[in-house]
Parts: structure tokens; sequence; C-alpha cells
């Protein structure tokens, strides 16, 4: 073509990017990679072959780590651990700012790199990937340098085992690594086996960061390498970013380990597109929504539901914006959207739009595919219903899904039916419905008129099957620190057996269960005689069943008003137990005496009282944040209720302890669902009488009794419970963990290990974390 | 919102100019359902042109061709208090030859000019002669530029003095009170006036964007005066705090991509002032050609509104010619 031709076409022509120094860097190491453990490059063994996929051509031999590889690695990482914890946070601060500026400094050869081994188009890995990273390390030697005056209640985990996809190598390595060790743990971390290059060349940047030996180790592999990892002993912590099917066994294997774990799984986010939104600005967004990084990202906007009016016109537009998307090398510096990372996901999708696209219309973008390499045009599919599977399964590539919806609420109740609940985008001019909508949707992100902003200040992370934890912000610490609690083993605390000369004294008196704001025998028609240490008989009470937690469970979703009730309306109702519990407090002491056969019974009460009013206190009090994101704009970091938490009260302060867990839990606006003290229900039992007089609605606290072994499992199995917390003095930690794993509802359990209820560590702000979620809802703003 | 509306008279024959294909712009009738549903989210508006430049590179000689084309869209402009006929004759022999002739030769084309000559209503005589047989149109500005605000009927004579002494386009400014006042029949009744005084010259509504307060009502009055029968719609006079921009572009194209898809007919678009880079003039062409097609990447449907944008090109062209970076002092001024 002459320029004379060009003049007539106008076609924009190639715009390659130089790979030469990236090459150069792979030659260096002769095209074979050992791993980086201990700071040292260990040779290279067992290779496996790193492709490019947009050519297929091999860029390098990498290690597949063996079980001594690991090993040595964790070895490592727990030598420097207790070192690399004690170094100051400046010290640490600044080995972590000069990481920043390297990675700065070598941003061009991470971009091609990270191109040249996923795919991705070389202005995504450029402009998005690679300052992103940059971003994560500067942000978190901030964090580094603020840990031991803004968090002086915390400290590190220990060990972490950490697990990253193959869609952005570089930028999953930064979100594990980053808050990792800026907060004193060491870390053992595992790239996908597509994607390891960049994770190697960061190692080296380590070593020129000066981070010393073994807190930074990555291992190379495919998933059999992941599940030593997992499974390794002397790890303290699982991270992993990956498939919801994997970041359920995971969950399993780690169950009743002891092991910390966050999840950042799978999604289906919903893009929801009103009448009066910017409907040509909507349209742009779903490029960067659904064909940012060839579609293959866990929180792309692939469930399109848009208002019924306007969809005819918006599907024309986006068709029109579709064939203009240009496919091809991504290494052009003119193309929108690269190649899958491999064949496999290239098969999967084909498949996936093969078996379910005959359920709506497909429609191919007719823009020109490469010959070669694994491309899959972007395309959308129209006329699905909420039960096609293509509207319900992740497909994981550049495939958009579309239905449409009548009225905002419709919007809402089609955007939450899915098991997913990562993000969500809302595009709509009117700021009252734009607002009004971002808190109803299920999902751990919303965008405003927007969609994937990303920044290292606002958490990531999602609920429901989606996952748990946060990455990012304030919020994202908690993943890689625990509060500094005091904790000592807890032995079981049987209930007293019966007597030999039973003392009967007082009418029978029956402790019924209390669901839904009722009184409920137990479904299963059986009672347990409790007994005082002195023979005395005290009452008795149902045993819970499968039934009865399944009664509950849908008490407490009908009382979902709660969480929409203000903080200090749900504040006055704590304080209104007080008064209540406080004018019964005799009662209630003689009682607490008779269980026991000591006279702690009035210390208990008013330290229960003084906990009713610490979470009344904190109900209007728990704020969000608004992160400083670089946007013209907000991130507004709100603290949501989890929803349905269910809990295993403890055993060691049957009153206490039961309001220890369920005041924050309603508190923050939760429903809940607690099994009393099995040793000692009968406080809980005399409890929901202060309930009844209270104003607490009908189905906000229910109270089952019973074996905790029997309810643990139904109630951590239960598919629409959203939480389990276990403080059981049964350790019951394993079977809840795994049970867990159905709907990867959020646990916390003891591990057979108790806190002491009566002091600091038995209220605060932990309590409080484990019953939100926090919600960064993004809203660009400008006129 | 998928209104059928038919232009309210069919289509005239142009007005002789080389580069003009397309059917005139009737116009229609004022649909205020139209103009009042047009949303322009200014945030997602910015996201999307701050992102083009990173998705869009054209290198080597893609990018000669891309700024031999961005030269024939110049509307050459000077619109100064101190021009004089002698200015002007400089300025038409620059847009006869705006590149000299051996870097045309290295690049293997010919026949490169400007797509107009712009000035004030007293210099288009002079232009109209020292242009005489090259068929590079005149554009006058007129209409009370830049402000708007001479009597009407002096606005709308203005015109017709313009067109009788050889300008076969005009740049008429439209009075930003009525869209700063939601008087969208106002804007509508006097751009229609203005466009029948032009009789066959083609008319390019000036909205002075920088002065309309939001990227919506830039969607709006572009809708209106597409509606009441602009040739072209044209972001500034030069003379606002702010002129051509990205972000009001996106929106104009966007508001012609709409017109075009309801009523068939396609209308011209002119940023300008401020555009003085070869690079932000690729960056424009880009979004053109990304937004509107190629159809629109041509002078009859494309214009910078520039002065000192052509000097870049110039050394541009020379640099992709030799290697060597140029200077300024090796091309004639304009």
């Amino acid at each position: 073509m002459t320029v004379k031709d060009i003049f007539e076409t106008m076609d924009y022509g190639p715009a390659p990017e130089s790979t030469s120094e990236a090459m150069a860097w792979i030659a260096e190491h002769d095209g074979k990679f050992g791993q980086f453990i201990n700071g040292d490059f260990t040779p290279h063994h067992d290779g496996f072959e790193s492709r490019n996929p947009a050519t297929g051509d091999i860029l390098a031999l990498v290690t597949q780590a063996s079980g001594d590889d690991i090993d040595a690695a964790v070895t490592a990482a727990t030598k420097a651990q207790k070192k690399w914890a004690r170094t100051s946070g400046h010290e640490r601060a600044k080995v972590l700012y000069a990481i920043a500026r390297l990675l700065q400094k070598h941003s061009r050869l991470f971009a091609v790199l990270e191109t040249m081994d996923n795919g991705k188009p070389i202005r995504e890995s450029r402009d998005i990937d690679i300052p992103l990273v940059q971003q994560h390390f500067y942000y978190h030697a901030g964090m580094a340098q603020l840990m031991e005056s803004e968090l002086p209640d915390a400290e590190p985990l220990g060990v972490c085992g950490q697990i990253i996809p193959w869609n952005f190598p570089l930028l999953m390595l930064a979100w594990k690594i980053a808050p990792a060790i800026a907060t004193g743990n060491t870390c053992v971390l595992k790239p996908a086996e597509y994607t390891s290059l960049t994770a190697l060349l960061f190692a080296e940047i380590c070593v020129q960061a000066g981070l010393p030996k073994g807190v930074v180790n990555i291992v190379t592999g495919n998933g059999a390498v992941g599940e030593m990892i997992v499974t390794h002993e002397d790890i303290d912590k699982i991270a992993f970013t990956g498939s919801t099917a994997v970041g359920r066994r995971i969950r399993e294997a780690t169950a009743g380990s002891g092991k910390a774990l966050t999840l950042e799984l799978g999604g289906k986010s919903p893009y929801i597109v009103f009448e009066d939104a910017d409907i040509d600005s909507a349209v742009e967004g779903l490029v960067d929504a659904i064909w940012f990084n060839q579609g293959q990202v866990c929180c792309a906007g692939s469930r399109l539901l848009v208002q019924e009016g306007i969809a005819e016109e918006f599907y024309a537009k986006l068709k029109v914006r579709m064939d203009g998307l240009r496919m091809g090398d991504p290494l052009d510096k003119c193309i929108d959207i690269g190649a899958l990372v491999d064949p496999v996901q290239h098969a999967t999708v084909t498949d996936m739009v093969a078996r379910g696209g005959a359920e709506g219309e497909v429609y191919h973008a007719k823009c020109k595919l490469p010959n070669q390499g694994c491309y899959y045009p972007p395309t959308l599919i129209t006329g699905l219903d909420s039960a096609a599977y293509l509207m319900q399964e992740e497909i994981f590539g550049p495939v958009l899904v579309s239905t449409t919806f009548r009225t905002p609420a419709e919007a809402v109740q089609l955007a939450n039916n899915t098991r997913y609940g990562l993000a969500a985008s809302v595009w709509s001019e009117n700021v009252n419905l734009a607002l009004d909508i971002a808190p109803k949707l299920v999902a751990g992100i919303v965008w405003v008129n927007a969609t994937n902003l990303f920044d290292a200040a606002a958490g990531f992370g999602g609920v429901r099957e989606s996952g748990f934890g946060r990455e990012g912000g304030w919020e994202g610490l908690s993943a890689y620190t625990r509060p500094k609690t005091a904790s000592k083993p807890l032995h079981p605390i049987m209930p007293v057996s019966a007597p030999k000369g039973a003392q009967v004294t007082e009418l029978d008196r029956t402790a019924k269960m209390y669901i839904g704001g009722k009184q409920a025998r137990p479904d299963s028609g059986y009672s347990t005689a409790i007994w005082s240490p002195k023979g005395k008989l005290l009452g008795h009470v149902g045993q819970g069943s499968r039934k009865d937690i399944r009664n509950a469970v849908e008490a407490a979703h009908a009382a979902k008003g709660w969480a929409k009730t203000t903080g200090h309306l749900r504040a006055q109702i704590l304080y209104y137990i007080a008064e209540n519990l406080s004018a019964r407090g005799d009662e209630f002491a003689k009682r607490l005496n008779e269980i026991s056969g000591k006279t702690g019974g009035r210390k208990e009460v008013d330290a229960t009282l003084s906990r009713l009013f610490t979470y009344a206190a904190w109900a209007d009090k728990y704020d969000g944040q608004a992160h400083g994101v670089p946007i013209r704009g907000i991130a507004l970091a709100m603290k949501e209720p989890v929803g349905v938490i269910g809990a295993l009260c403890p055993d060691d302060a049957p009153l206490l302890g039961l309001i220890s867990v369920m005041a924050p839990a309603i508190a923050m606006g939760n429903t809940c669902v607690l099994a009393a003290s099995q040793a000692a229900p009968l406080a809980a039992t005399d409890f929901y009488q202060v309930l009844d007089t209270s104003d607490v609605p009908a189905g906000v606290v229910n109270i089952l009794t019973g074996d905790h072994a029997d309810l643990a499992g139904p109630l951590a199995g239960h598919l629409d419970v959203d939480a389990v917390w276990s403080f059981s003095s049964t350790d019951l930690s394993a079977q809840i963990e795994h049970a867990s794993a159905g709907n990867l509802k959020r646990t916390w359990v003891n591990n057979a290990r108790t806190r002491d209820w009566f002091g600091k560590d038995g209220e605060g702000r932990e309590f409080l974390q484990q019953a939100t979620e926090v919600k960064n809802i993004w809203v660009p703003y400008g006129e | 919102m998928q209104s059928k509306t038919q232009p309210i008279n069919t289509p005239v024959k142009t007005a002789g100019l080389p580069q003009v294909h397309e059917p005139r712009n009737p116009g229609m009738e004022l649909d205020m359902d139209w103009v009042m549903g047009a949303q322009a989210n200014t945030s997602a508006i910015e996201r999307r042109v701050k992102s083009l430049p990173g998705r869009r590179s054209v290198k080597k000689d893609y990018q000669a061709a891309w700024m031999l084309k961005a030269i024939t869209c110049i509307d050459l402009t000077t619109l100064s208090g101190d021009d004089t006929p002698g200015r002007v004759r400089r300025l038409c022999a620059k847009a006869r030859q705006p590149v000299r002739a051996d870097i045309l030769e290295a690049l293997g084309v010919e026949g490169i000019t400007t797509g107009a000559v712009c000035v004030y209503h007293e210099m288009v005589e002079t232009a109209v002669a020292a242009l005489e047989g090259t068929g590079i149109p005149v554009a006058a500005v007129s209409t009370g530029f830049p402000a708007g605000l001479s009597p009407y009927h002096l606005r709308v004579a203005e015109i017709g003095e313009s067109v009788k002494a050889g300008a076969s386009e005009i740049d008429i400014v439209i009075s930003r009170r009525h869209v700063l006042t939601g008087n969208w029949q106002a804007l509508y009744n006097e751009m229609r006036d203005f466009r029948a005084a032009c009789g066959d010259a083609h008319v390019k509504a000036i909205l002075a964007t920088g002065e309309l307060g939001s990227l919506r009502n830039v969607a709006r009055a572009s809708l209106v005066c597409m509606m009441a029968g602009a040739d072209f719609i044209k972001t500034s006079t030069g003379k606002e705090a702010v002129n051509a921009t990205l972000p009001v572009s996106l929106v104009m194209m966007r508001a012609i991509r709409d017109y075009h898809a309801r009523t068939g007919f396609r209308v011209g678009y002119k940023p300008a002032g401020g555009i003085s880079k070869a690079k932000d003039a690729v960056t424009y062409l880009t979004l053109l050609k990304d937004e509107l097609g190629d159809r629109w990447l041509s002078p009859d449907l494309f214009r910078f509104g520039a002065s000192s944008l052509l000097g870049d090109l110039e050394r541009q062209l020379e640099h992709h010619v030799t290697g060597n970076y140029s200077a300024s002092y090796r091309h004639a001024i304009g």
C-alpha cells in the first residue's frame, strides 16, 4: 500500500510493539526457568511449555514444582517470617516502595512480556495492568508505614500460600503479595501455569529491591502444585483467585486446618441499563465490561439487563459498536481484542455458546479475525430467559448475554438471580435511581455509569459464590492480619448428666425454641432434661433438628426488612433489650448460678448488659468510608449486613456468649439463627421472653436448642445462610468449614479455642467486621 | 425513541463544491421528545476519549497518509482584526499549496490543498479572487461572529452579503442564550432562518460549546441545529475560553450518528480552535473513523478549524520523508 492508496482507504495499518527486549530477557535465561525460593533462582527441572496464545509459539520452559520445592519454599518463608514481621513498618515500606519504583522503571518490559504470555492487548497490559500493579505496591508501601500507628491491634497471619489465575497474571500477583508483605507476612505464590513469566521477572525485581530472602517465593506448575500449597501444614493462610469450582475444593481441603482463607472467584455480573441512561456511553461501557481482556475477567459485565423500551435501539447500537472492534495481534497498538489465553479456553467458550446459544439469538461481531491463534469474536446473545444456561453460567470469554426488564424492582430481581455476587454496573442519569439500586444489588462492587474501575484504595471482592475477602483498601488488610486476641484451648463442656436422686421442686416449665417471634416445639418431638450440677431438674429443652433450622432460616429471611432499618432504630432496640434484661436481672443471675453451680450469675448479667450497650453504641457508628480513588468521583465503601448468620453459641458463658454473638449481628442489620449453648441452654430460652417484650421484629433473632454436632451440619450446609460462626465448646470447625463449601458462605470458627467473653476480646471491631460485608460503590460524577 | 420522522422537504441540489457528494440535509420538524431524550454522561465520555489515543495508533506510511488527509480537511483560517488583503492572499496561497512540493513528491501524492479558507466577510472577495480556479471554497464567518448578539435582521442580512460576495460556506454562530434558557424552539427558528438565508451555500452551525454549560446541552443543541437544516455542526468560534475538545467532539459525533440513523442524512463535523498538533489531529480522525465511519473522513463531511495545525503537520511530514525532525522555518508561512 502506497501513501496515496492509504490516503483513499484510511486504514489503520499495523502498529506493532517490539518484542526484542522481552525476548532478550527470556534468552538471558536460556529460555528455561527455575523457581524463586529463598531469594535465589533454583535450577530448571521437569519443564513445561509456556506458549504465546496469539501465535502458538513456545516462549520458554517453566519448572513443574516438586513436593521438595514446595517444602523448601515454605521453609524459607517460615524462617523469614518472624524477622520480617519484626522489621519496622518503615523498613518494610522502603522495600515495597523500591519494588513499585522498579516496576515503573521496567514497565514496558513487564507489559510486553505479559501480552506475549497471556494474549491480552498491549494497550491493556501497558495502560491498565502494569500501572495498577505499581499503584498497588505504592499504596501498600503506605500501609506498611502506617500499620504500627493505625492498626496497633493487628498482627500478620504468618506464611501465606497464594494461588493466582492467568487472566491478570502480574496484577493478581500484586494484589496478593503487596498487602501480605506490607503487613509482615511472607509468601509462597504460584502463578497460573499458562502465565508464569511476569511472576519470574517480578522475582528479579524483588532481589533488586532488597527484599530479604524468603519473604517472597515463587513456585511454578499446574494445579497439582496448587494442591500441595493448599494442604501444606506449615502454611497459615491460603489466598486464591480463580474458578468457583476450584475455590470450593480449596474450602473443603482447608476445612478444620485452622488456615485463614480468602477466595476471589467467578462472577456473572449484571450490567443494568435504564431508559434514562446515556445510551451511547452505556454501549461504549460494554466494550470495557465484556470485551476487556477478551472477557476473561471475573468481574466482567457479562449479563446485560436493558429496560424493555430501549432494548431494540440499544441492541442495534451495540451491534454496530461490536462490528467496529478490532481483533488481532495483541502486540499491535491498534487493536481492541487479543487472543484467548489457550486453545483449551477457546474450546470451552465455543462449546458453551454451541450448547446454550440456541436459547436466544446469537450475534457475532463482523470484525476481521486473524487466521490463526486463539481468537473468538465478540458475541452478543439476546432474548435469553433468566433460566437459560448461558444466563446462569460464567462463560469467561467475549460473550455477552442479555435480557430485558420492565421496572427498577425487576432489574434488581433479575440482577440478583444468580449464585454469584461479584460486581455490577448501573447506568442511569437519575442519581436517585442509581443510588437506590446500588445498595440493593448483591455484589461486592457496584459501578455507577462506569465499569471495571479498579484501584488499590478500594476493596475488591465478592459475596455468595464469588467468594469472600477483599483485596485493596483498608478493608483488604483484614485478609492478611488478625486481631491480637488472647485465646486458650477450649475443652468440651457437656450438659450435666442426670443425677441419681433427682430433685424436682418447681412447677414444670417448658422451654421452647424461638422461631419467627413465636415459641416453637421441636420438630423432632424429643426433649432433653437439663440438670444443675447439684442435681436439680432445671427444665427441658427441645432437641433441635434440620427441620427446625429450615424453619428458623425461613423466618430469618422473612425478617430481611431489618437490614433496611436505620442504625438508630437498631440501637434503640438493643438498649430496650438491655433495659428489659436489667429489670429481670436478679432472675437471670439466679438462673445462671443454678446452671453453673457457682455464684458468677450477677457478674455475667452485668457484663451482658454492658455488651448490649456496646453494640447499641456501634449500631449507628460503624461507618463506611469514602475512598480516595483516582477519578473525579468517589468510591463509597459501604458496610452492609452479611444477611442471615447462623451461630453456635459459646458454652462457657451461656447468656453473655449468646448476646456477644447476637448483638453485633443484629446491630449491623443481620438476622440470625442462634443455637443456644448445648450445655446450658436455659439462659437462652429464658432470654427469648426478653426479646418478645423489646420490640425485636419477629424472625430477627431465632433461638434453637439441641446438640451442636447435629445442628452444625444442616446450618453450615444450608444454601440460604450467608455466614456461620461457631464458638461451641464442641470443636465443629472442620465440619462447618467443609459443609460451608456448598454456597461458599463465610465462616468464623474457633478451632477449639476460646476467648475471654468478659474482657475486651469478647466484643468490638472483629465482631463487627464479621457481621458486615464491604460494598464499594463507585460513583464518578461531573456535568 | 425510534421515530420514523420524515424530512420536511426533499434534498435540493448541492452547491457547486467539488468535494460535496452527499444530498444536503434538508432538516425536519423540531422533535422535542428526541431532543430532551438526549443524554451525555460527562465522566463516561471523558473515559472514552482518554483511552482512545492508547487504543488507536497509526504508524509510518499510514501516519503520513492520515496527516495528508488532515491537511485536506483544514479550513485554513484567519479571523483577526488586523487582517488585510495581503495577509489573506498569502493565506490563500498556502491553502493552494499547503505542503512543500518536494515532500509531496517524496510521498507520491499530488493535488493536496486545504479544505477551505475561512475569513471574515470583508475578506471574502479577496479570498475568492485568490482561489479562483482551484476549487477551494471560501467560508465566511457570519451572523455577528463571534458573539452573535447584533440585531437579528442584520445577522440574517450578513449571510446574504457574504453569499453575494462569493462565499460558498457560511459559518454562523447560534444564540447561546437560547440553549442556556432551554428555548429550543427559538434556536430551531433561528437556525432555519440562517439556513434559508444561505441558499445554496453550505451552512456550518457554530455551537460555541465552551459556553453551553454542559455536554447534555451540546448534544441537544447539535440535534436542534441538524433538525433545522445545518450542513455541518461546529464546536467553536475559536474565541471562547474553551474551544474544541475530544469530549465535546464525541458528543457531537454521536448526535450526527443518531441523526443519520434516523433520517438518512449525513451532517458534517468541524472541531475548531485549540487543535495545533499533528498527533491531536490524528486522534480526532481516529475518533471520527471509529464513531462515524470511513465515509466521514473526507472534507465534504469533516473539517478542522485551525490556523497553526498545518505547520506541525508539515514538519511531521518532512520528518516522515527524511527521518530527521524538521524546523518551522523550512516551511512557507501562510
